[in-house]
């Protein structure tokens, strides 16, 4: 019932081209986060896709049918905004129930299906109030309560965790994963948290400058990216990266991960010096400054003594190294 | 030991000043009302003195409303400027509300096209405008005044307006639209609601101006069924003799109204200013 295809979207913003041609297909019940770095067209793409912005050129299709210049309210989506965008006039209950008496749903119907929204989203005690009287968390459950009263084809989140603090938006995140399990319904997720994107989605699109750089599932992503910037962009600490000539490698550049790096004091692949350390509890960061290798992270898992100015050498996990050619792109 | 906030010298500095301040400016006010109330010897015997027994007369307020059809001119003056307001609120929270929202071609211009006004005094298109008036048969019409006035508070209207409404988030008039609500329910339900102060700050810049106007109703309308207050109280300032217990009635009572309509809107005002500079 929800599925989605985009078709060579084109958006420009005058002489600016926000988004150089998209093309994804959606299909029915997935969880699909967009991810990249601020200003690479996720939330324009999200808004095309809305209805918001018109695109420049190509096709939004939506469960079939061709809506690129169909008005948002006649699209059968809904929408969760970063800012919450309650309307600050009206009780949580008419803040749901708005869209709907616009599309002329019975009350009773109406009334139904408000019940069983907060019920899911612990709302009830609420439905009396303003905005202005819930906290953050709050008002960001009765957006989503909006959204779902609508029962749409599409759920679109635009980076709806990013004003909450770190616990709530735990707790939120955990409720958005529920909730789609709950509702099977299609969700398009917008968010520049890779964490967000790896422990949401289905499907994650990874975008850069206005063209999408690989889609695929999470651990596809992590496991096989398809170029530098995927490389980087996804699993944290970044990867790193180093010039393929100095390790007289034939690529360009060679990528491993800060995990799949071990250290040694006596021996190893890579003498190195211990520029900094972070300890975390669970893991800890070195920062090593090697010889060969360059400035290199290495991610030891529990605690691990380093003193800056120590030599450590660093080997990283055969088989678990990646490889980029001239151009960027990953090679076998 | 002295603290940076909260001292009593400086509290009572400020105070001092503000206070003098004060006076000042509400001294002519309140000369032009305790006169009003004294006969015509003591106005000139002892104008500063408010009335005393002796000297307390309501002969200027009995010639006000004995003379002249004041009731009337009181009339005109308040459906001019509560007409007037209310369609400078309207255009101006309009035009702004299309400035701030609408990408389109000329955006820019258009916007600095209709802040122009701010810095063109409108009299000085007095004899375009008579003309006008000459020609469109409005001449001695309260429309006449409105249409004026209305061009009058439309610049700085949208001036002001434009600032306060591109601050209304973009992500609530987009929820609106996913929710089905025409560009009019979201501009008149979700975003004049949240610039009420504004629109209280521009209806008081907008409506004292109109209040207090001499000039267009003496050229446009200055037949007896269309004079304003300000225009009618000039009757009783002669060539040669000046009835100034009428004159001074006639302002007095010429302050209430203004008043009242300041005293509605003077909370959202506050709000209004300060919201732009703390913020």
């Amino acid at each position: 019932m929800g599925s989605l295809n985009i078709e060579n979207v084109k958006k420009s913003f005058g002489p600016v081209d926000v988004l150089k041609g998209i093309d994804l297909a959606v299909s029915d019940g997935e969880f699909v986060v967009f991810v990249g770095p601020s200003g690479c067209g996720k939330s324009t793409l999200l808004r095309v896709i809305a209805g918001l912005e018109d695109a420049s050129s190509g096709r939004v299709i939506i469960d079939g049918s061709e809506v690129t210049s169909t008005p948002p309210a006649k699209r059968g989506i809904a929408m969760v905004f970063q800012t919450y965008a309650l309307y600050p006039h009206l009780t949580v209950r008419n803040n749901m129930a708005l869209g709907l008496k616009q599309a002329g749903t019975p009350a009773a119907e109406i009334d139904k299906r408000i019940t069983a929204a907060s019920t899911m989203l612990s709302l009830e005690p609420y439905l009396e109030r303003r905005p202005a009287e819930l906290s953050g968390g709050q008002r960001q459950r009765v957006a989503i309560g909006r959204a779902v009263v609508r029962e749409p084809k599409l759920f679109l989140f635009d980076e709806p965790l990013s004003n909450l603090d770190a616990a709530l938006r735990v707790n939120t995140r955990l409720e958005i994963a529920q909730l789609h399990r709950r509702l099977k319904a299609t969700m398009i997720y917008v968010t520049h948290d890779q964490v967000e994107a790896m422990t949401l989605a289905d499907k994650i699109v990874v975008l850069n400058a206005g063209r999408i750089e690989q889609v695929g599932a999470p651990m596809e992503l992590y496991n096989s990216p398809a170029n530098l910037f995927v490389a980087g962009f996804i699993g944290s600490p970044k990867m790193n990266f180093i010039d393929g000539a100095r390790l007289g490698e034939s690529v360009k550049t060679i990528g491993v991960r800060p995990e799949h790096l071990s250290v040694d004091a006596k021996k190893g692949t890579w003498k190195g010096t211990v520029i900094h350390a972070e300890h975390l509890g669970a893991d800890t960061n070195i920062y090593l400054d090697c010889e060969k290798a360059g400035l290199l992270t290495v991610r030891v898992f529990g605690v691990y003594d380093a003193e800056p100015g120590a030599t450590l050498y660093a080997t990283p996990d055969p088989g678990r190294t990646y490889r980029f050619g001239e151009d960027g792109q990953a090679v076998k | 030991m002295s603290r940076a906030t909260n001292s009593f010298s400086r509290s009572a500095a400020a105070h001092a000043i503000l206070i003098a301040y004060t006076i000042i400016a509400l001294f002519p006010v309140f000369i032009i009302v305790i006169n009003s109330f004294k006969s015509r010897n003591a106005i000139f015997r002892t104008p500063m003195a408010p009335p005393t027994a002796e000297t307390f007369d309501l002969v200027g307020y009995r010639t006000v409303l004995a003379q002249g059809d004041f009731l009337q001119y009181f009339q005109n003056s308040f459906i001019v400027t509560v007409a007037s307001l209310f369609f400078v609120l309207l255009f101006g929270a309009m035009a702004a509300f299309a400035l701030s929202e609408y990408r389109f071609r000329g955006n820019k211009l258009m916007g600095l096209y209709l802040a122009l006004g701010i810095m063109i005094p409108i009299r000085l298109g007095t004899v375009a405008i008579l003309q006008l008036m000459v020609a469109s048969g409005l001449v001695n019409t309260l429309a006449a005044l409105i249409l004026v006035y209305t061009a009058q508070g439309l610049p700085l209207a949208i001036f002001i307006l434009a600032e306060f409404m591109s601050t209304v988030s973009d992500d609530l008039k987009n929820a609106g639209r996913i929710d089905g609500l025409s560009e009019y329910t979201i501009f008149f339900r979700l975003v004049l609601p949240l610039v009420r102060p504004a629109m209280a700050t521009v209806a008081v810049f907008t409506m004292i101006p109109i209040w207090n106007d001499l000039w267009f109703p003496l050229i446009l309308a200055p037949s007896e069924a269309t004079k304003t207050i300000t225009l009618g109280a000039q009757m009783f300032i002669g060539q040669y003799v000046t009835n100034w217990n009428a004159v001074l009635a006639a302002l007095s009572l010429a302050i209430l109204p203004v008043l009242i309509l300041y005293l509605i809107f003077s909370r959202q005002l506050i709000r209004g200013i300060t919201s732009g500079a703390v913020k």
